[in-house]
């Protein structure tokens, strides 16, 4: 393994964990964030027939649970494809 | 055709397909037998990870937890899937690029020390003994409630038909099976859903229903009318402390269980474990996001239809006496006056166990024999999946890492799949006698080992991937610490069902209760295992070259 190569891995493994930290500030924001921390607050406001809080507990985080999981594979996927193409370009 | 002769029909078609794909995947070599030769295909695989982590408990019981719970249910709705995220995250990928099997594999090599490995190994077994026996509960009653039959010949069937196919097939059978047990799992659920949604509501989408329409409104003025706790106000059952923490622990437990994790090593890379991670949460989200909706419309139904009524008419009712003979709905007239009172209060006369919110919907809601008989196939299939699952994690902790790592590495790979079949009916034979006798404590218990994952096993694979510095000494401390604090805390906050004591012990830790107290055991297990980590040598060169190479990118597929 030669140092440029490992130069790359660094610069995959820092894009990836800058990724993964961004992911989960929005997974601690809306599961233990609007479901519990905000709970109350929360609750004064109407969304549709039930109250915001409680669709954020309910619903709407295991969606967006969901979405964050997905958005993380798409992503990698390009990730992936970046690092190929510097490989290419380095060789 | 009568209920009870559509479900004999409908249980036998599944389990001779599950048998059949037990037949038709039977493994000569341990590659397939503990990991399915890492020849998953990513969307099999999406389905077989649902089907093994929706338990008995997240088919049966959970749609009534949150029923009872109101909007404090949300600790399993989010710990339960919530825990998904990190999974898939923050452990999934790396342990696929590691490429082993089990994940006490991964704590032995990264911290280059059996007794690690042991622990690890231990862990396992023991968390996956406890949740084994939930899941023959489940059979239980479903055996006994649908086809009347005795509840030890019902888990002896469910056994039968677990270890034919987790036998011949190994990890590769049990995946496989999985995938199918999956559909029967949703459909199961989903149909009768539909159905009361569209019977209260008019809208047959519960997840819109459940929005859009006053049902929770309706729902929430009779409980209060009825003098029990708001529905849609939080911290009416838990405090905001205890929801947050239960949570968390929830979460992190579920991502560092053993069986689920162990999914991961079948497939074929990196990619393909991320993708199957995706179809996994869809899958898993597709039966969560519906479980509230159920637990609610369920609940008005079941209130509306007795709360009040005479007692006699009540008793009349066919579901009503069918559940009565299980223990399971209780109806007692205290004050005699020949009416049912189901109040939140003293007055009460009505004992539901939550268990049978969902197996009872289908008849509350009067629908055709054939959806209950559905629903009875669904519980089985949802149990017998986890069921399977776990037995060939345990025999893969104590044949492969325990017999093969540790005791004999020079053993032949016949060896090794001998003492793996071996093991496995071992295993099959405990879980048999757990599941017909189960220890008084044992549902909490299951609880419970989320709080001990989340405070070992979690935190011990995320610091092992993340923290390179990480070396064997902090691993340990923090595994004993984290452990031992955790078992502590719960044997005190539990002591009148795990010791016999009259009270407990200690009532709380600074207001956390015992399912919740696993997070303070997992932030001593971080701290801990940080500091002894730095104030002790670093580890070895080759175990620093493994921690890159987990890290760096898959490069061909």
């Amino acid at each position: 393994m030669n140092q440029t190569l490992n130069e790359k891995q660094k610069w995959y493994w820092k894009k990836n964990i800058k990724l993964i930290i961004s992911l989960l500030v929005i997974w601690f924001l809306v599961g233990l964030g609007a479901g519990v921390l905000f709970a109350e607050p929360l609750s004064n406001i109407q969304f549709f027939n039930v109250s915001l809080a409680f669709w954020f507990a309910h619903q709407g985080s295991i969606l967006v649970f969901i979405l964050l999981i997905l958005t993380y594979a798409v992503r990698m996927d390009k990730l992936d494809k970046q690092y190929k193409e510097m490989l290419k370009d380095g060789n | 055709m009568s209920v009870e002769v559509i479900t004999i029909i409908l249980v036998l078609i599944t389990f001779a397909t599950y048998t059949g794909i037990g037949w038709w995947s039977r493994v000569r070599d341990t590659s397939n037998f503990y990991v399915a030769g890492q020849g998953v295909p990513t969307l099999a695989n999406g389905a077989a990870i649902a089907a093994d982590w929706m338990s008995a408990a997240s088919f049966i019981s959970m749609a009534g937890l949150v029923a009872f719970l109101g909007y404090d249910g949300t600790i399993y709705l989010m710990g339960w899937t919530g825990g998904y995220v990190l999974l898939a995250l923050l452990l999934a990928p790396y342990l696929r690029k590691f490429g082993k099997f089990t994940v006490p594999d991964f704590i032995g090599d990264r911290f280059y020390s059996s007794s690690a490995r042991a622990v690890a190994a231990v862990a396992t077994i023991f968390i996956s003994l406890t949740y084994i026996s939930g899941q023959m509960r489940g059979v239980g009653i479903v055996f006994s409630r649908y086809l009347q039959v005795d509840i030890v010949i019902g888990v002896l069937i469910g056994m039968a038909i677990v270890g034919f196919f987790a036998l011949l097939g190994g990890m590769k059978g049990v995946t496989w099976t999985q995938a199918i047990q999956y559909f029967v799992i949703i459909i199961a659920f989903l149909i009768p859903a539909f159905a009361i949604s569209f019977q209260l509501t008019g809208n047959p989408i519960p997840q819109l229903a459940l929005t859009s329409s006053d049902i929770i409104d309706r729902l929430g003025q009779i409980q209060v009318d009825l003098g029990m706790t708001e529905y849609m106000v939080p911290f009416t059952d838990l405090s905001m402390i205890n929801v947050f923490m239960v949570t968390l622990a929830l979460m992190a437990g579920t991502a560092g269980l053993p069986h689920v994790i162990v999914r991961f090593y079948t497939v074929k890379s990196v990619r393909a474990a991320r993708w199957s991670a995706v179809w996994a949460i869809i899958f898993i989200g597709l039966l969560y996001l519906t479980a509230p909706a159920v637990g609610a419309f369920a609940k008005y139904n079941l209130i509306d239809t007795i709360a009040d009524q005479p007692l006699e008419e009540v008793q009349n009712i066919e579901w009503v006496s069918k559940w009565e003979t299980t223990g399971l709905l209780q109806l007692d007239d205290v004050n005699g006056d020949g009416v049912v009172n189901f109040t939140g209060g003293e007055d009460n006369e009505v004992f539901i166990d939550g268990d049978i919110i969902v197996l009872s919907t289908p008849e509350v809601a009067n629908l055709a024999p054939f959806i209950i008989a559905l629903v009875a196939a669904g519980g089985l299939a949802a149990a017998l999946s986890t069921a399977s699952g776990l037995l060939i994690t345990m025999t893969s902790a104590v044949s492969h890492d325990i017999y093969y790592r540790i005791f004999n590495k020079e053993a032949s790979e016949s060896q090794r799949l001998r003492v793996g079949r071996i093991t496995l009916l071992i295993a099959l034979a405990i879980a048999a006698y757990v599941g017909i006798n189960p220890p008084g404590f044992a549902g909490e218990v299951v609880a419970l080992a989320f709080g001990l994952g989340a405070a070992s096993l979690f935190p011990v694979i995320l610091l092992g991937i993340f923290d390179k510095r990480m070396n064997k000494e902090g691993a340990i401390a923090g595994i004993v610490t984290g452990l031992g604090f955790t078992l502590i805390m719960i044997g005190a906050m539990l002591s009148q069902s795990i010791l016999g004591t009259d009270e407990p012990i200690l009532d709380s830790f600074f207001g956390i209760n015992a399912q919740g107290v696993g997070v303070v055991g997992m932030v001593l297990n971080f701290v801990v295992s940080f500091i002894v980590s730095r104030m002790t040598p670093e580890p070895p060169k080759d175990i620093q070259e493994l921690i890159e190479n987990v890290r760096a990118p898959e490069i061909d597929e």
